[in-house]
């Protein structure tokens, strides 16, 4: 569960980026197609809002506002050394060796000398960044997406997606604390510290769609197909006359 | 050409309207080839630059000054844009069959949108850093994308590509694709449901609505 939104972080965090950068700003697929489940989808959409608008972003944003940013910064910093881990397997299943090389890198050098992951050194040094996932390693091996689900609270996903955060879920180090109390508040905060890196780009999707709802849909979908063929999707068929 | 242009400004007294008209026309022979050769990748510089500049030292833009920000859109940014074709390209096979008439509000409803949208963007700038990606790209091409990354410390870097037209006013961007993710192709699964619901005119209600709804959701 907590999976699908770690699913969200990247679609999330590079919309917040449109929101925090100077630009300004084809084709449609059939809806239908990517979406068959859109009345459910849009239902499920309705409880969200409700459910993320009252409780769920009010505590997020007393969370941003009232915590000391190094230690926002930490815990940002403490989930992201995980989803390197996970960045690090997927390169491997998808035979990246240089991509790999680099996260492993990155797991080993902040999580021994940045406290656990706390203090990302790795960055610091240069290192950047890695960026893949199990539905991402379906992607790349031919699996189509699916159809395209909507979960309250937790965001936009698709059967292949959804199913890569399940086994990354039970996978997780954080699964394995034995520890219930302990386990539960890291998964709680983990939800946090995701649903906060979301806020910019809610606003901003708020601020620039006319349905929300097929404006999260497509972006979703758009930013998967770039991050499985890594930056590189094939051009998509131009309507344009 | 300047001995030329030495010669007819020292003409006889008769001449000097004349001669400083035939002035001020080669300077602006002069200026505009250099001004429309500005390359694609040199222009998306320097208007990032310009304008990320502003924001950094803009004390009205630093204090969320949402009426200076949108001045700052429309004078630096809107004029690198051409809305006529993103708007086209969002609309798809409604554009073709709309009047020259719907199609001036619909451009000018989607600017609008557009321009708000990312005037909000701006107040949310922070410290990242702009990388520019060598063009990659034949001289003589018409049709060009200039690719930048954002850097941002402990993030994944996100691409910001522009997809960009020569016209005869230089270099125009027709798309932005953020992390993959492409403007036009967001508004055309949006403004396809409203065509469908409501025909062209719904569509333009619906972009007008929305802009004069402050701050609605």
């Amino acid at each position: 569960m907590i999976a699908t939104a770690v699913a969200n972080r990247a679609l999330w965090r590079s919309l917040a980026l449109t929101a925090a950068i100077v630009s300004l700003a084809g084709c449609a697929a059939a809806p239908s197609r990517d979406d068959p489940f859109e009345p459910m989808n849009r239902a499920s959409y309705r409880v969200h809002e409700v459910v993320d608008g009252k409780i769920v972003k009010p505590m997020v944003q007393a969370y941003v506002d009232y915590t000391p940013h190094p230690i926002q910064k930490s815990i940002s910093n403490f989930f992201g050394n995980i989803d390197d881990f996970f960045s690090f397997v997927n390169d491997v299943l998808q035979g990246k060796p240089d991509k790999a090389g680099n996260d492993l890198g990155r797991v080993i050098t902040n999580t021994a000398f940045g406290v656990l992951g706390l203090i990302d050194i790795a960055s610091d040094a240069g290192v950047p960044k890695g960026n893949e996932d199990f539905g991402q390693t379906f992607g790349y091996w031919g699996f189509p997406q699916g159809p395209y689900i909507f979960i309250p609270v937790f965001g936009p996903t698709t059967v292949r997606d959804g199913t890569g955060w399940i086994i990354r879920g039970y996978a997780s180090p954080i699964s394995y604390i034995e520890d219930i109390s302990t386990r539960n508040i890291l998964i709680g905060l983990n939800l946090v510290d995701l649903r906060a890196s979301a806020l910019q780009a809610e606003s901003l999707i708020n601020q620039a769609a006319l349905d929300p709802y097929t404006f999260i849909r497509r972006s979703y979908l758009q930013r998967r197909e770039y991050l499985v063929y890594d930056g590189k999707p094939p051009p998509p068929k131009d309507d344009e006359q | 050409m300047t001995k030329t242009l030495d010669r007819r400004i020292a003409a006889p007294p008769i001449h000097h309207a004349w001669a400083g008209a035939l002035a001020l026309l080669l300077l602006a022979c002069a200026a505009l080839p250099a001004f429309a050769q500005e390359a694609p990748d040199a222009l998306v510089k320097r208007v990032s630059e310009e304008a990320l500049q502003i924001i950094k030292t803009d004390p009205k833009v630093q204090a969320g000054d949402q009426a200076r920000i949108r001045e700052l859109m429309e004078t630096k940014l809107a004029p690198n844009f051409d809305f006529d074709r993103m708007t086209a390209l969002a609309a798809g096979r409604a554009y073709r069959s709309a009047t020259p008439e719907q199609k001036k509000r619909l451009a000018d409803e989607f600017k609008t949108l557009l321009v708000r949208t990312y005037s909000g963007a701006l107040t949310q700038y922070r410290d990242q850093r702009l990388d520019y990606k060598p063009l990659r790209a034949d001289p003589s091409a018409t049709e060009v994308t200039v690719r930048t990354e954002v850097v941002r410390q402990g993030q994944a870097p996100v691409q910001i590509d522009y997809s960009m037209e020569k016209t005869p006013a230089g270099w125009k961007a027709y798309d932005v694709i953020v992390g993959g993710v492409s403007l036009v192709t967001n508004y055309r699964d949006e403004f396809t449901q409203q065509v469908q619901a409501g025909g062209i005119d719904g569509l333009i209600k619906s972009l007008a609505a929305k802009n004069s709804g402050g701050a609605a959701k």
